[in-house]
């Protein structure tokens, strides 16, 4: 519980939801007759509503990015260091949407909310989402919200990918778009390790087919090895040595299979708390989504192509010790948007601390973060400026 | 603005393409996109520089020139500029033929070892010259290709590189009537623009 609510919080803060009645037609060729999304807004939006600014979340993520819920909340939302007031994503300046996505467990419609047609949990017949089946509903919550166009589409990881695509399907409808820790598409190797995590899951014995909501159980060592997979991708080899070494929790060895290592114990627990609060089925169907990610896909497999469609500004970042999404595979988006002509800014920011870095306060990465984002906030108030001095 | 840049962005015609290596804090990209609706990209390392081309809106990747400039296509750019940085550079040789590769035409700027001054500070303290253009110590410098007006032609008419224009100025970015007679000698600052 926060004694007290810091004063670069967003403060308390409560979900809404939206309940959409037009069906969503999906990539993978099904149609979600009706949905309901989940979301929270931090700031005020302006007259002329210029000053949104949407945050995609990543792969295990949700709504809730800044501030809290309630007073007992041990800890603040997931981008809490980077969303309020007179942080980089300023809320004294920007409005602030972050959703849950389709097929998410935190609210928004998804395997584990209640089939209207059946009048059972969804499970595994809820159907599989991709990035762009994501953007595609986002903008109906723009719409909702009477956004017409975005000042900036953010996203670290999965939440990058989300802003790239933005770009591509809706160029009019974002200023700037903010890629960090992120790639075009996954590597064999990215697509392996979450292959490893649905492994886990689909041959954890309380899976039940993905239907384990009916035998009131659910896999849970199978998120727990999947988390524990993940888990060690976000890290980088140095930060877990930092953080743990090779410490043993009792001192000596025992010989045996038993938590020794400082690092088990911290996997395990990752692993366990992620598991209550996680569900198996939306644990695979984000990470299928992230394995079909490749906007290049519709244009020839031609990158360059794709990147041509935009007309916002990027900014992309990208972090030294990030071995889920290296520098390389951020670079290859700034080659593309570069060889597109687009207008582009890049920043690597040199951290030991892998690709969670995202999430972190690195003074390296606040700095040029909230550079960039300072300058939106200018654009758009000299804009806001302009227009009224036309009126006056 | 610098006046060395003022003479660089007198050479840049309305609406042209550019690439800026080790761009600083963006201003003389910035002042050209105002000014002559330029396009183009800064390459710069330093963080502190990237937060300032991040504000004026300058679009600026951040990339050590050290490893060359193999991310763009030939011909790319109608310009490459490179201000001051060129003595500082690994291999000098190698990134000029990037330039010229990359750009239609390259400008490039440098610090003249063989002024006047530079050669008798050298000769008559026997030490190494520290001036307002070359302000650093022999250990702390980030000059370590340094070059004069001859060498770098030399090296031009080797690697066939044709120069276009030449501008050679004094610290206060004048150029005067011995400079124009004996660059080499009295200039304390290059300006060439070259092309392959």
């Amino acid at each position: 519980m926060p004694q007290q609510i810091p004063a670069d919080s967003v403060g308390l803060v409560e979900p809404k939801i939206h309940r959409f009645d037009t069906p969503l037609e999906l990539e993978c060729g099904r149609t979600l007759p009706s949905y309901e999304l989940v979301y929270e807004t931090y700031g005020t939006l302006n007259r002329t509503a210029t000053n949104a600014v949407l945050i995609c979340h990543a792969l295990s993520g949700h709504h809730h990015a800044a501030g809290y819920n309630s007073m007992d909340d041990k800890r603040p939302g997931w981008w809490d260091t980077c969303i309020g007031p007179g942080k980089v994503i300023d809320t004294n300046r920007f409005f602030v949407v972050c959703l849950n996505n389709l097929g998410g467990c935190h609210g928004s419609s998804g395997p584990s909310s209640i089939n209207p047609e059946t009048g059972q949990p969804w499970g595994p017949d809820f159907p599989m989402m991709t990035i762009k089946d994501w953007v595609n509903s986002q903008a109906r919550l723009a719409d909702v919200l009477g956004i017409q166009r975005w000042a900036a589409v953010i996203g670290g990881s999965m939440g990058g990918m989300q802003a790239l695509q933005w770009s591509i399907d809706y160029p009019e409808r974002l200023g700037h778009a903010v890629v960090i820790a992120a790639a075009p598409k996954l590597s064999a190797q990215n697509i392996a390790f979450n292959e490893v995590a649905r492994q886990s899951i689909l041959t954890d014995p309380n899976f039940h087919g993905g239907r384990y909501y009916l035998h009131d159980t659910y896999p849970r060592q199978g998120l727990i090895l999947a988390r524990m997979v993940g888990h060690i991708t976000y890290l980088s080899d140095d930060a877990m040595r930092m953080k743990f070494g090779r410490d043993l929790r009792a001192g000596r060895f025992h010989y045996g299979f038993d938590v020794e290592f400082q690092v088990e114990s911290y996997l395990r627990h990752q692993g366990e708390v992620f598991s209550r609060n996680f569900d198996a089925n939306t644990y695979l169907l984000m990470t299928k989504a992230l394995d079909y990610f490749d906007p290049a896909r519709e244009f020839g497999d031609n990158l360059e192509t794709a990147l041509a469609q935009p007309s916002c500004k990027f900014l992309i970042v990208s972090f030294t010790s990030d071995w889920r999404f290296a520098p390389e595979r951020s670079r290859e988006i700034v080659d593309g948007l570069v060889h597109a002509g687009r207008d582009v800014s890049y920043a690597e920011i040199d951290t030991p601390k892998g690709h969670d870095a995202f999430l972190l306060d690195i003074p390296e990465y606040t700095k040029l973060f909230g550079a960039y984002m300072h300058r939106v906030a200018n654009e758009i108030e000299n804009r806001a400026n302009d227009v009224e001095a036309s009126h006056a | 603005m610098r006046d060395d840049l003022q003479l660089i962005s007198d050479w840049i015609p309305q609406g042209a393409t550019l690439l800026d290596l080790g761009c600083g804090d963006g201003t003389l990209l910035a002042w050209l996109g105002e000014h002559k609706q330029t396009r183009g990209y800064g390459l710069e390392i330093n963080q502190d520089n990237l937060a300032a081309c991040f504000e004026k809106g300058v679009n600026v990747l951040e990339q050590d020139l050290d490893g060359g400039l193999g991310n763009f296509q030939d011909l790319r750019f109608d310009y490459v500029v490179m201000t001051q940085a060129l003595q500082a550079v690994l291999r000098p040789d190698q990134i000029l033929n990037e330039m010229v590769r990359v750009g239609r035409e390259a400008i490039i700027t440098f610090p003249n070892f063989g002024h006047w001054w530079v050669r008798s500070y050298l000769a008559l303290r026997g030490r190494m010259p520290v001036s307002s253009t070359l302000p650093y110590e022999w250990y702390n410098t980030p000059n370590i290709h340094l070059c004069t007006v001859q060498d770098f032609e030399t090296h031009c008419r080797k690697n066939n590189i044709r120069i276009l224009e030449r501008q050679v100025i004094n610290r206060h970015h004048r150029s005067g009537f011995l400079a124009k007679l004996w660059p080499n000698l009295f200039g304390e600052i290059a300006i060439y623009r070259v092309k392959a």
